[in-house]
C-alpha cells in the first residue's frame, strides 16, 4: 500500500494514534509481561520513567526487580547487562543520549558483539541497547551525535533505528525478542512528531501520520527489512531515522518521484530492496545525519557501486552532516536539510 | 613547554613515578613487608557490617604459621581427604603449566601463560565454592578449571587449536569457555568480566535463586574503569558477588606501585564503596579457602558483596612472549616471604602426620604422567601448526544466531579461496 492509500485509509478511521515514545512504552510494557526474563533498567528509567517518559509506569506496574535505575555508568550498565545475559535474562539497557555510550563500548565491542562466537554459542548477550539518537534539538555538542558506523562496523552487533511509532514498538519487540545484541538507535527528534527539515514551520505532531496508527497488542517487524516509503522512478532515496521524513518532504517539495527506502535495520542491511530500487532508478541519493567520512553513507555507496553498476546513471551521492563536531548554534546550518538535500536532488537528477 | 613561568616564592612541583625498589641485578629483600603472624587475625560474622572489615583490608589473614600449624580464626578445619585433594589439584595444575609451556617452546603453540606460585589463589577458592557458582575467571585461573574436574584434554585441545578445540580455534591459548562448568568465556579485555559478574549475579537475584558469582582480577587491571563500575553495581544492588584481587605484585613489567600499591591496599578499596574487604594471604591454601568460604557464606545470606585482596607472587614470567629478567630481580621469587603454597601445604599435612615426602613425590609423578598422557591424547586431534584445523564455514558461524546475507557472501568467498588453493576437499577437516 503506497503511503497516500494509507494516509486515505487512516484519514477514514477511528483508530488509535499514538507517538513514538508511546509506542516504544508499550513494546517495553509488552515485553515486560510477555516474557519473564526481560529486564529494563539505565539512568532514569525507574521510578521517574525515563527523561524522554519511555519507560514511563514501568516499575509501577512490573516491580523494581524488573524496571531499576542504575548508578550514571554506562560502563556498568553494559557490562551488568552481558552478564545478565550469560545468566540467561533478556536485558533491556537504556543509555541515556547516544552521545553518552561511548564508555560502554569496550563492554559492546568486545564482549556483547564477540560472546557468541568466541564461547562457540556457550554464552549468548541476547540484549537490545536502546538509547536517544540524532540531532536537531539544539543539543550541542553531545545531545545531537550519530554514531551508528561505529556499530555497524562492529560484527556481532546488530544496529536498528525506527522512523515512525509503528515501527518502533514493531522492530523494538522483534529487537529484544532477537538473541543477537541490537543497538537501537531512537530518533530523539522525532519522539512527539515526524520532522520534515523545514525548520521554521510548525511541528507536525504524530496524529496526523499514518504511521501513528498502532496495533494495542503484540506484533513484530522482521530485522533486516527496509520499509518502502514512498514509490517512484527518477531516483531512489536511501535513509533511515529522522532524514526519512526530511527527505520525503524535500522530495514532495520539489516534485521528485522519488524511491525512498527507509532502511530501518543498517546491519543486517536490507540489500535486496536496495538493489531492486536502484536498478529500477538507476539513481542513488543516500542521506544520514551523521558526519560524512566513514559514516554509514559510505558502506551504502560502496555497496549501490559495486552491485548496481551497470544500471548507474549518475554518481551515488550522500548527503550528511558535516566532518565536525555537532554545533549548537549553528545547528541548521550543520543539518543536512532541505537545501543540501534539494541541491543534491537537483545535481543527481541533472546527470 | 609550559605556558607561564613558575612562581619564584612557591614551591617546584615535582611528578612523582612509581619505581620497583628492586630492578635486574638487584639483590631483592623483602623485609619492608610486613606479613603478621599466622592466626592474630579476627574472623568477624560472615553478616557484619562492611564498616567492620576494616583492619582486616590492612591487615594479612593468614592461618599457616611458620611451624606448618593452622592457627586462629580462621583456620577452616578442613579434613586431611579434602587437603589432599587440594594438594593434588595443585600438582595437576603445575604439572600442567610446565608442560603447556614446553608445548609452546616446542611450537605445538601460539601462547602460553602459567599461575606458578599462585595456585592457591584459584584452586583453594574454587573449592570453597559450589560447582555451580559462576566464576568468571581473568586468565591466570585454569586452577578453577582443574579443581572443577574440567576434562584436561578439552583444556589442551583448546591450547592446540585443533579439531577437537569446542571454541573452533577461534579463541587464542587458555582462554577457555565451559558453560557446564559454570565457567565464563575469558575474554582478553581486561576486567571486562568484573561488571559481568556482578550481572550475573544481579540476575541471580533478581531470579531468587541459590547461586552466586565470584570474579578474579588482577591488581594491575583494578586500574580499568571497568573495577571500579563493577564495585559500584554490586554495592548498590547488594550483589551476592565476591570480587577476587589476585595481587601477585606484578602487571607484566609494571609494579604494583601503578595501581595504586604504594599508599594503600587493593582490599582497603573495598571500604570507600561500602563493601567487605579482606586483605588475604595468597599462598596460604588454608586462609584463600577460609576467606572465600567466608565471602560466599556471605552472599548467599543475602548480606552482600565482598572484595578479597589475595597477596600473592607472580613467580613466573607474564606469559610465554614475556621475559622478566628485563624488568625485576631474578632473587624476588625465592626472598618472597609467603612461600610456595604448594610446600605450605605440603609441610602442612606432614606436619598433620597425613601426608610425607614419599607420597609427595609419587603424586608428583602421577600428576607429570597424566598430563603427559592427555597431551598425547590431545596431540592427535592436531597441534596448532598451520592452524586450519576447522571447515573454513565455521569461521562465519556464531558471529550471529543466523548468518546474514553479507557473511553468507564472505563464507561463498572462503570457499572459492579453498577450493583454489586447496582444490577438492577441505584439507585438514
Amino acid at each position: 500500500m503506497s503511503a497516500e492509500a494509507k494516509q486515505d485509509v487512516a484519514a477514514e478511521t477511528t483508530e488509535r494514534r499514538i507517538n513514538m515514545i508511546e509506542a516504544i512504552n508499550e513494546a517495553l510494557d509488552i515485553m515486560l509481561e510477555r516474557d519473564p526474563d526481560v529486564i529494563v533498567m539505565g539512568e532514569d528509567v525507574g521510578y521517574f520513567g525515563g527523561v524522554f517518559r519511555c519507560t514511563a509506569g514501568l516499575q509501577e506496574k512490573h516491580g523494581r526487580t524488573r524496571v531499576f535505575d542504575t548508578p550514571i555508568s554506562e560502563c556498568g550498565i553494559i557490562g551488568v547487562a552481558v552478564g545478565m545475559g550469560a545468566y540467561g535474562l533478556r536485558p533491556v539497557p537504556e543509555i541515556q543520549f547516544a552521545d553518552y555510550i561511548y564508555p560502554g563500548l569496550d563492554q559492546l565491542i568486545s564482549e556483547a558483539a564477540r560472546l557468541r562466537y568466541r564461547s562457540a554459542a556457550e554464552f549468548i548477550a541476547p540484549m537490545t541497547v536502546r538509547s536517544p539518537f540524532g540531532g536537531g534539538i539544539f543539543g550541542g555538542q553531545t545531545h545531537s551525535q550519530s554514531p551508528e558506523s561505529l556499530f555497524t562496523h562492529v560484527s556481532g552487533l546488530k544496529t536498528v533505528i525506527p522512523s515512525t511509532p509503528y515501527d518502533a514498538k514493531g522492530l523494538l519487540i522483534a529487537a529484544i525478542e532477537d538473541n543477537d545484541p541490537v543497538i537501537f538507535f531512537e530518533p530523539k527528534r522525532i519522539y512527539n512528531g515526524p520532522f520534515s527539515g523545514f525548520y521554521d514551520r510548525p511541528v507536525e505532531p504524530w496524529k496526523k501520520h499514518p504511521q501513528s496508527v498502532v496495533p494495542e497488542g503484540y506484533y513484530r517487524i522482521p530485522l533486516g527489512k527496509a520499509r518502502l516509503v514512498a514509490e517512484g522512478e527518477e531516483l531512489t532515496i536511501l535513509a533511515y531515522g529522522t532524514m526519512v521524513h526530511v527527505a520525503e518532504a524535500v522530495a514532495k517539495e520539489k516534485g521528485v518521484d522519488a524511491d525512498i527506502l527507509d532502511l530501518r535495520t543498517l546491519v543486517p542491511l536490507d540489500i535486496e530492496a536496495v538493489e531492486k530500487s536502484v536498478e529500477k532508478t538507476g539513481k542513488c541519493l543516500i542521506v544520514h545525519e551523521a558526519t560524512r567520512t566513514s559514516g554509514f553513507g559510505a558502506e551504502l555507496s560502496a555497496l549501490v557501486t559495486e552491485r548496481c553498476f551497470y544500471h548507474l546513471e549518475a554518481p551515488v551521492t550522500r548527503v550528511t552532516g558535516f566532518d565536525t563536531p555537532y554545533p549548537h548554534s549553528l545547528e541548521w546550518a550543520y543539518f543536512p536539510g532541505p537545501v543540501r538535500i534539494g541541491e543534491a536532488i537537483d545535481k543527481i537528477l541533472k546527470d | 613547554m609550559v605556558d607561564r613561568p613558575a612562581g619564584s616564592n612557591k614551591p617546584h612541583l615535582e611528578l612523582h613515578v612509581p619505581e620497583p625498589k628492586f630492578r635486574p641485578g638487584d639483590q631483592a629483600d623483602f623485609s619492608h613487608i610486613d606479613i603478621g603472624e599466622a592466626g592474630a587475625q579476627p574472623r568477624p560474622d560472615e553478616a557484619c557490617d562492611a564498616k567492620e572489615t576494616l583492619p582486616l583490608c590492612y591487615d594479612l589473614i593468614r592461618v599457616l604459621g611458620e611451624d606448618n600449624k593452622a592457627h586462629g580464626a580462621w583456620d577452616p578445619k578442613l579434613d586431611p581427604e579434602t587437603l589432599r585433594q587440594m594438594l593434588q589439584h595443585f600438582a595437576t595444575v603445575r604439572a600442567f603449566d610446565e608442560r603447556m609451556f614446553r608445548g609452546q617452546r616446542q611450537g605445538k603453540t601460539s601462547f602460553y601463560m602459567k599461575c606458578t606460585g599462585e595456585e592457591a589463589t584459584s584452586v583453594s577458592a574454587a573449592m570453597a565454592l559450589a560447582s555451580d557458582d559462576m566464576v568468571f575467571p581473568s586468565y591466570r585461573q585454569q586452577g578453577v578449571l582443574i579443581a572443577r574436574g574440567y576434562p584436561m584434554i578439552e583444556m589442551i585441545n583448546q591450547i592446540y587449536s585443533n579439531k577437537a578445540d569446542k571454541l573452533k580455534g577461534r579463541q587464542l591459548p587458555i582462554m577457555y569457555s565451559s558453560r557446564e562448568h559454570s565457567f565464563f568465556s575469558i575474554s582478553g579485555n581486561l576486567a571486562t568480566q568484573t561488571p559481568q559478574a556482578v550481572g550475573w549475579a544481579m540476575a541471580s537475584a533478581i531470579k531468587n535463586d541459590s547461586r552466586i558469582a565470584a570474579t578474579w582480577v588482577g591488581e594491575g587491571s583494578t586500574a580499568e574503569g571497568d573495577f571500579h563500575s563493577a564495585c559500584t553495581f554490586a554495592t548498590v544492588y547488594n550483589a551476592p558477588v565476591i570480587i577476587n584481587v589476585i595481587n601477585n605484585q606484578w602487571a607484566i613489567s609494571s609494579f604494583s606501585g601503578f595501581a595504586g600499591a604504594e599508599r594503600t591496599t587493593f582490599a582497603a578499596r573495598a571500604l570507600g564503596y561500602g563493601l567487605a574487604g579482606l586483605r588475604v594471604d595468597g599462598n596460604d591454601p588454608l586462609a584463600v579457602y577460609a576467606a572465600e568460604r567466608w565471602a560466599a557464606n556471605r552472599a548467599r545470606a543475602n548480606q552482600g558483596p565482598t572484595l578479597i585482596e589475595f597477596f600473592t607472587y607472580r613467580a613466573e614470567g607474564h606469559s610465554t612472549s614475556d621475559d622478566p629478567s628485563g624488568y625485576r630481580s631474578a632473587q624476588e621469587r625465592e626472598e618472597w616471604p609467603l612461600g610456595d603454597p604448594i610446600n605450605r601445604l605440603k609441610n602442612h599435612l606432614i606436619e598433620l602426620g597425613e601426608w610425607d615426602e614419599d607420597r609427595q613425590a609419587a603424586m608428583d609423578k602421577e600428576a607429570a604422567e597424566k598430563v603427559k598422557a592427555t597431551t598425547k591424547e590431545a596431540e592427535k586431534n592436531g597441534i596448532l601448526g598451520h592452524g586450519l584445523h576447522h571447515p573454513f564455514r565455521t569461521m562465519f558461524q556464531d558471529v550471529y544466531e543466523e548468518l546474514p546475507w553479507h557473511l553468507e557472501e564472505q563464507a561463498a568467498q572462503a570457499k572459492r579461496e579453498r577450493e583454489i588453493k586447496w582444490p577438492g576437499e577441505e584439507p585438514w577437516s
